[in-house]
C-alpha cells in the first residue's frame, strides 16, 4: 500500500469570504511549482480541501519536503484513496493500512469517519464504529482511545473515500503571491536570506537587489548571491536578482566623505537604488535583514538615518532577533552553509576601523554635498547597467 | 584581448591530447583487463603511454604507476613509503616551501608517531645544503623536497640533494615533488638518485584528474589504494584510459623540441620581470624556473587586483598560498622572508608555450593603467 496523494490542510486565517479562492488559487500554484521536479501531479482543490494527487512515480521523502517549503500550509497528511466505497472492502483496506503503518500495534486509536456523501448508507458515528470494531477484530493488540488516542485515523467519504492517519507539520504562514511583493536587500550574508524567507512567509512575493564591487568583490561573491537567491527561491517562488555595480559609488564616497561616515552614506544610496528597482518592478516595500545593534551601522541612530531615504516601508524582520536565532532559522532554511562561505571580500578595505555608530542625520547630509555634482550621473549609471538574473529555485 | 597567464594552476590542453582521448572514449572504450580485444586494445594506451613517459625519465616503463594526480602520487609516496619502512625508523625531512599535497601527508604522520624534520631556505627559497646534511639521522627513513617551487619558481639543486642524502644512507628513500617540474627540465632520476618522483598531468597540457608516480624498482611502497589489484596491484581500480593516453600525448609533446618551448616561455617570463620591473614600488620574487613570475606590488591587495586583471582578460594567481595555520609552514613567501605589506601584495604569472609576447605587453599595459588607480583607494 503505497500513498500515491496528500490532503493539505491549511490555516483558516485569512481565507474567509472572497480572499477564499484568492489563498487557494495561490497555494495549488506554489505547491505545483514545489512539486514540479519531483514528479508529475495533478493539484486540486475540492469542497475545502487541497489535494496533491501523483500521476506518475515519485520520491515519498522529496514530495513532502517539497510541500513542506510551500506557505500556507499547516498539515500534510498522506493518504490513499479509494473508489470502491462499499464497507466491507474499506474494512479490508483500513486493516491493512493499519498493519502496514503501525507495526508495533501497542498503541491506541480512535476512528474518525466523515461522511461528506451524505447517500452513504451508515451514518458517521455508526461508520466509525463499526470500522473500528473491524480493526480490534483483525488485531486484537490495538486499543480504543476516543479522547487521546496515538493514531487518529481519519476516514472522509466523499466522490471518493480518502484514508489517512499521519499529520505532517507544515511551515504555516499565508501562499506566496497573496500579499503582493516586495524587495530584497540581499547580500552574501546571514541574516538577508533569512529575512526574506520571513517575509516571503506571510505570502509577500520577493525580488531582491545585491550590489557587487569588483575588482573589490570577486565573482565568487556573486555566486554565492545567486546560489542564496535559489536556497531563498525553493520557499518564495521565482526571484528577480538585480546585480548593482556599486563600484563607482563606493570609491567616490571614499574620496570625498569623511571616512567613518562611509557605511551610513553608502546603505543610504543602496537603499535609494534599490527603492528604484522596488518601484520599476512592482514592490510594494524593502526587506532588510537589520538587526539593532548587531553591527555599527545597524545601531538605532543609523537605521534611522537610512531609513530617512527610502520613501516606500522598509521590513526588518531580523530586527528583534539575535544572532543565534538568525543562525537557527538560517540552518533550518540551508542558508547558513552557503553565507558562511569565505570569499575575500575586500571591501573592506574600505571600512573605517572605527566607524559613526551616533550618527546625527544633519552631520551625513552635509557630508553627502560633497557628491553633488557627480552622484546623479552615477546613480543613473548604476541603475543603467545593472544585470537582472531570474532565480527559479 | 585575453591573456591566461595561470599555467601554474592549470593548462589548456594540446589538441593533440583532446583527440587521442577522445579516440579512447569512442573507439577503445574497453576495459583494459578485459580478456577479449577491446581489453587489449585499451590496454595499449596504457601500455604506449608509460613508454612515452619513462623514455623522458630515462627510466623502465614498469616503473610508472598512474594515479590520479599529483596530490594522491604525494600521498602515495609519503604515506606509502613511511608505512613501508616504519621498522627502520620514524624520521623524515622536508622543507618549509612544500606544496599542501606533501604537507598535509606529513601531518597526518607526524600525528601517527613519525617526527617531521622542516628544513628552512634562503631568501631565493632555496634548501640550504649544510642544513640538510646536519638534519639526517640514522633513524631518518624519507626526505621529500620539491623540485621547483608552486609560488615563486625556486629551483631545488636535487641531484647535489640527491648525492648528499644517498651519500649520508643509501637506504633513505629520495622522494621528489616534480609537479611544476616535470615537463620544464629533463629530470633524470636514475642520475639524480631519485627514488620517487611526482608528476601531474594538467600542469602539462594534459586532462585534469591523471598523473602518475615514478617509483624506482624495488623501493618498497604500500599502496593506498586496494582492490582488483591492477597496476600490479600498487593502485587498484579500472585504469582511467582517456586521462592516461592524454598523459601520454601530453608528455610526448611537451619533450618535443624541449629547448625552443623552453627557449620561448623564458622569453616571455624575462620580459614581463623586465618590463614589470620598471613600474613602482614592485618587489620581484621569482626563481630560476622558466614559467613562473611571482611580482609584488606594494600597497595592492593581490585579490583586488587579480580581479582588475580578470576585468581586462588577464587571468593570474594570487601569489601567497600561506592559508596554513601550522607553524611549521608559513607559505613560501614567508619563508622567503617576505614582510606582510609584500606577501598580501603578491600576484603569480605564469606562463606556457600558448602564450604570446603580444599577451605579455598587454598584461604590462593593463598593469601600468591599474596600479595608481588602485593605490589611490587603500585602507585607511
Amino acid at each position: 500500500m503505497e500513498f500515491k496523494a496528500f490532503l493539505i490542510k491549511y490555516a483558516e486565517i485569512g481565507i474567509k469570504g472572497k480572499n477564499r479562492y484568492m489563498f487557494e488559487d495561490a497555494l495549488i500554484r506554489q505547491m505545483k511549482f514545489a512539486l514540479r521536479d519531483v514528479g508529475d501531479f495533478a493539484v486540486h482543490k475540492q469542497l475545502g480541501r487541497v489535494f496533491a494527487e501523483a500521476k506518475s512515480d515519485f520520491d515519498f521523502e522529496e514530495a513532502v519536503e517539497a510541500l513542506k517549503r510551500v506557505f500556507g500550509i499547516t498539515g500534510i497528511c498522506p493518504v490513499i484513496i479509494e473508489e470502491d466505497k462499499e464497507f466491507d472492502h474499506l474494512a479490508e483496506v483500513c486493516c491493512q493500512f493499519m498493519d502496514e503503518q503501525y507495526p508495533d500495534k501497542n498503541k491506541t486509536f480512535k476512528v474518525y469517519g466523515r461522511r461528506a456523501d451524505k447517500r452513504y448508507p451508515m451514518n458517521s458515528m455508526e461508520f466509525s464504529a463499526e470500522m473500528g470494531s473491524r480493526i480490534l477484530d483483525k488485531f486484537p493488540e490495538f486499543k480504543v482511545d476516543v479522547h487521546h488516542p496515538d493514531i487518529l485515523l481519519t476516514i472522509e467519504i466523499r466522490d471518493r473515500v480518502y484514508i489517512y492517519s499521519d499529520v505532517i507539520k507544515g511551515p504555516g504562514g499565508m501562499p506566496v503571491g497573496t500579499n503582493g511583493k516586495a524587495m530584497l536587500c540581499l547580500s552574501g550574508g546571514i541574516d538577508s536570506p533569512v529575512a526574506g524567507y520571513m517575509i516571503a512567509k506571510r505570502g509577500v512575493r520577493i525580488d531582491a537587489t545585491y550590489f557587487h564591487a569588483p575588482p573589490y568583490t570577486s565573482e565568487r561573491a556573486k555566486q554565492k548571491v545567486v546560489d542564496l537567491a535559489k536556497k531563498v527561491a525553493k520557499y518564495a517562488g521565482p526571484i528577480h536578482l538585480h546585480v548593482v555595480n556599486f563600484t563607482d559609488i563606493q570609491l567616490a564616497i571614499y574620496e570625498k566623505c569623511p571616512h567613518d561616515e562611509l557605511t551610513i552614506i553608502m546603505r543610504r544610496y543602496m537603499m535609494k537604488i534599490a527603492e528604484h528597482f522596488a518601484k520599476e518592478g512592482g514592490s510594494l516595500a524593502l526587506i532588510t535583514g537589520e538587526s539593532i545593534g548587531q553591527v555599527a551601522s545597524q545601531t538605532i541612530h543609523n537605521l534611522a538615518i537610512t531609513n530617512e531615504v527610502c520613501t516606500i516601508p522598509v521590513f526588518r524582520p531580523c530586527i528583534g532577533m539575535d544572532k543565534q536565532e538568525i543562525v537557527d532559522i538560517a540552518e533550518q532554511i540551508d542558508t547558513y552553509e552557503t553565507s558562511i562561505q569565505p570569499f575575500e571580500d575586500c571591501c573592506t578595505i574600505f571600512v573605517a576601523k572605527h566607524p559613526v555608530t551616533k550618527g546625527n542625520l544633519k552631520v551625513i547630509k552635509h557630508s553627502e554635498e560633497a557628491l553633488n555634482d557627480i552622484i546623479d550621473d552615477l546613480m543613473k549609471k548604476a541603475i543603467d547597467t545593472v544585470e537582472v538574473i531570474r532565480i527559479d529555485a | 584581448m585575453e591573456a591566461y597567464f595561470d599555467n601554474g594552476a592549470t593548462t589548456k590542453v594540446f589538441p593533440q591530447v583532446k583527440d587521442i582521448m577522445i579516440e579512447a572514449m569512442e573507439l577503445d572504450y574497453g576495459n583494459p583487463s578485459s580478456m577479449h580485444m577491446k581489453g587489449v586494445r585499451a590496454e595499449q594506451y596504457i601500455k604506449d603511454s608509460r613508454e612515452v613517459i619513462a623514455r623522458s625519465l630515462k627510466v623502465e616503463p614498469k616503473e610508472i604507476i598512474f594515479t590520479s594526480g599529483g596530490t594522491e602520487s604525494n600521498n602515495m609516496a609519503l604515506i606509502g613509503s613511511a608505512m613501508a619502512h616504519i621498522r627502520r625508523g620514524r624520521h623524515i625531512i622536508s622543507t618549509r616551501i612544500e606544496h599542501a599535497s606533501v604537507y598535509n601527508p606529513l601531518f597526518y604522520l607526524e600525528e601517527q608517531g613519525f617526527e617531521i624534520t622542516w628544513l628552512p631556505v634562503d631568501d631565493h627559497g632555496i634548501v640550504q645544503l649544510d642544513a640538510l646534511k646536519a638534519a639526517i639521522r640514522p633513524d631518518t627513513i624519507l626526505v621529500s623536497i620539491m623540485h621547483v617551487n608552486n609560488e615563486i619558481g625556486a629551483v631545488q639543486p636535487i641531484a647535489e640533494i640527491g648525492e648528499i642524502i644517498k651519500k649520508a644512507n643509501r637506504n633513505i628513500i629520495f622522494h621528489v615533488d616534480a609537479i611544476q617540474g616535470y615537463g620544464k627540465y629533463h629530470i633524470y632520476p636514475k642520475r639524480w638518485k631519485i627514488d620517487l618522483l611526482s608528476v601531474s598531468g594538467h600542469k602539462i597540457h594534459g586532462p585534469k584528474g591523471i598523473g602518475f608516480l615514478y617509483r624506482k624498482d624495488k623501493i618498497k611502497i604500500h599502496p593506498l589504494i586496494l582492490g582488483g589489484g591492477q597496476q600490479k596491484g600498487m593502485r587498484s581500480g579500472t585504469e582511467n584510459v582517456p586521462g592516461i593516453a592524454g598523459l601520454g600525448m601530453a608528455a610526448k609533446l611537451i619533450y618535443e623540441d624541449h629547448d625552443k618551448k623552453m627557449l620561448h616561455i623564458r622569453t616571455l617570463k624575462d620580459h614581463f620581470i623586465e618590463e614589470a620591473m620598471k613600474l613602482s614600488d614592485v618587489r620581484n620574487n621569482s626563481g630560476e624556473a622558466p614559467h613562473i613570475a611571482s611580482i609584488s606590488f606594494k600597497g595592492v591587495r593581490s585579490e583586488v587586483l587579480l580581479h582588475a586583471l580578470e576585468e581586462k582578460g588577464v587571468y593570474v594567481s594570487s601569489g601567497s598560498a600561506c592559508s596554513s595555520n601550522k607553524p611549521a609552514i608559513s607559505g613560501t613567501l614567508k619563508a622567503i622572508g617576505l614582510t606582510k605589506e609584500y606577501y598580501d601584495s603578491t600576484l603569480r604569472f605564469s606562463f606556457c608555450v600558448f602564450n604570446t609576447i603580444e599577451e605579455v605587453d598587454y598584461a604590462i599595459a593593463c598593469l601600468k593603467e591599474l596600479l595608481p588607480m588602485l593605490r589611490r583607494f587603500t585602507r585607511r
